[in-house]
């Protein structure tokens, strides 16, 4: 697996490690939300939403010159938001291969999946789901 | 501000109430979802399954009988809390939505056809609306809809106008879900009435808060689902008219709804109610249901109702504090539901972190997604209140709002 998805989900391990409870770890979740860069208004189409979430979730990728993958999202709650900007911190960057296979141990590791609601995990899984077709497809496209 | 309900002393009957979330106290403020159960329900289930469990009206056995009277004595209950005329007037269904599926496949199916009108109200739960526009489209009928103004109420004069176009059948809630809006019924009935058209009333939203009385209302048609009344989930309820239900065919085929069954005479069907209680009935579900109405009676119809909008009243002052902050439905007369959405914030994050602090409210669109489009917004928090709410669980929701809006918006 990627050095580099290891490095970045211990590091996000860590930054949790030391929270008391779960409204300082939302406080932090937020945080990290409204420090994601939104994404455009006219960016925001209805072929970027990800569906399955009870807020809105749009989600973009690129390559970049290296062909490693560029991910964008935003969404309208902010605490969604925040969780995307985790996803996105963990794969952007990352070459096509390394995201489609990602083990994303970190959102066990930090409680996500026990303690998210059942709206959210669904939520939070079509995104997981999402980025890692556009690693599939990203793949394909390299190896025309 | 008190009420005559002690509600601290209720919530002591339920056991869940005492547990815990995400290490708070639990505050459970999600009634209109469903409610929590009382133990005397808890018990009638558990005592039934410990000791007369079996199959109904099949057995020759002790068993069967007791577990049959039990059965049938719960329609009775029914039937007395709702004022139906008899109890075979009272057909059990799984739930509100399975109900309205029965009346849609069955009186639908034959008195709608092509180019018939069905009107609807906005603020109806998707559960009186989709079985509809699916008859609609099966038999080319067309649905109307009666607009909410801002305060929540019914457009009355657009009901006029719908009404005058002679429909074949006027559904509405009697309570809505989502705003807490108490309708009218009664005088919504008639001038449906007048105008030609049955009426099917959703009850659901009703039962656990006020009194019905069924023959009073003179609808053709109410339904409910037990777990919003302190019943359990599974079991619910279709009240109609002896005259429809007798000229209405059976929806679903099976045992327990025949008279003789034969390849060469063909079958007949049993009569009332057992008629449309295809297959083995949630027998556990009706008898606790019949306890749950009789725990609401032994309260008291109008004390649950004094208390519940006393409570809401509550909220209301509390988070009114918020800067920004604007409710969803305010209608003079409404039952215990505090609709909102705080500008700059998202209903989701703050049901999120209520949750956090314990504090269970729903938020999204409630199964009421046009309402929410008539309100250009995505969904709203909902608290919504049953008898066990007290005056301190509201503060925990005012301060932990506060808290979350203050979170969300820095
Ligand atoms: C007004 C109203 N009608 C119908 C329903 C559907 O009830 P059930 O899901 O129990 O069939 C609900 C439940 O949320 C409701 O609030």
């Amino acid at each position: 697996m990627s050095d580099l998805l290891q490095q970045r989900q211990h590091e996000i391990a860590e930054e949790f490690e030391f929270f008391e409870d779960w409204m300082e770890r939302y406080e932090h979740i937020i945080e990290l939300g409204k420090e994601l860069a939104p994404i455009s208004e006219d960016e925001k189409l209805e072929e970027h939403l990800i569906r399955g979430c009870q807020s809105r979730v749009w989600l973009l990728a690129d390559k970049d010159d290296a062909g490693n993958v560029k991910f964008r999202a935003d969404s309208d709650a902010i605490i969604t938001k925040g969780l995307a900007a985790l996803m996105v911190r963990v794969l952007s960057g990352l070459s096509p291969a390394a995201v489609a296979q990602a083990n994303l141990w970190f959102i066990e590791k930090i409680g996500l999946d026990a303690h998210l609601s059942p709206t959210r995990a669904n939520g939070l899984r079509s995104m997981v789901q999402q980025m890692k077709y556009y690693g599939v497809a990203f793949q394909s496209q390299k190896q025309v | 501000m008190s009420s005559a309900l002690d509600a601290s002393a209720l919530r002591l009957q339920f056991p869940i109430l005492n547990r815990e979330v995400n290490g708070k106290p639990l505050v459970y403020l999600d009634h209109a979802a469903s409610s929590q159960k009382p133990i005397a329900v808890i018990e009638a289930q558990r005592e039934y399954l410990m000791h007369y469990h079996a199959n109904v009206h099949r057995g020759v056995h002790a068993l069967s009988q007791q577990a049959t009277d039990a059965f049938e004595n719960a329609r009775t209950i029914v039937q007395q809390h709702i004022g139906a005329a008899e109890s075979s007037e009272v057909i059990w269904t799984a739930g509100a939505t399975d109900a309205i599926n029965l009346v849609a496949q069955t009186w639908g199916r034959d008195q709608i056809g092509r180019g018939d009108t069905i009107v609807l109200t906005r603020m109806e739960h998707h559960a009186n609306i989709v079985p509809w526009q699916m008859l609609a489209e099966e038999v080319g009928a067309s649905i109307e809809v009666v607009d909410v103004q801002d305060d929540g109420t019914l457009d009355a004069e657009q009901l006029q106008q719908k009404l005058a176009q002679r429909p074949k059948l006027f559904a509405f809630t009697h309570v809505s879900n989502t705003l807490g809006t108490v309708n009218d019924a009664q005088a919504l009935t008639a001038l449906a009435k007048s105008a030609g058209a049955a009426v099917l009333i959703d009850g659901c939203q009703a039962i656990p808060h006020m009194e019905v009385d069924v023959q009073a209302l003179d609808c053709d048609f109410y339904i409910f689902s037990g777990h919003k009344a302190y019943g359990p989930t599974g079991i619910g309820v279709l009240y109609g008219k002896r005259e429809l239900l007798e000229a209405m065919r059976p929806w679903r085929g099976g045992g327990e709804m025949i008279d003789v069954v034969s390849f060469e005479n063909g079958t007949t069907y049993a009569g009332l109610p057992h008629k449309f209680e295809a297959g083995t009935p949630h027998i556990s579900g009706a008898i606790a249901l019949g306890v749950a109405l009789n725990w609401l009676n032994g309260i008291g119809a109008d004390a649950i109702m004094d208390h519940e909008t006393m409570v809401a009243a509550h909220a209301r002052k509390g988070l009114s504090s918020i800067e920004g902050i604007r409710f969803i439905g305010n209608a003079p007369l409404a039952s215990g539901v505090v609709s909102f959405v705080v500008d700059g914030t998202h209903p989701y994050d703050i049901g999120t972190l209520l949750d956090s602090q314990g504090v269970a409210v729903r938020t999204g669109h409630h199964c009421t997604q046009p309402l929410m489009e008539r309100y250009g917004i995505p969904g709203t928090v909902r608290a919504s209140f049953g008898a066990y709410n007290t005056l301190q669980e509201v503060d925990t929701l005012v301060s932990g709002t506060i808290r979350a809006v203050r979170m969300l918006r820095d």
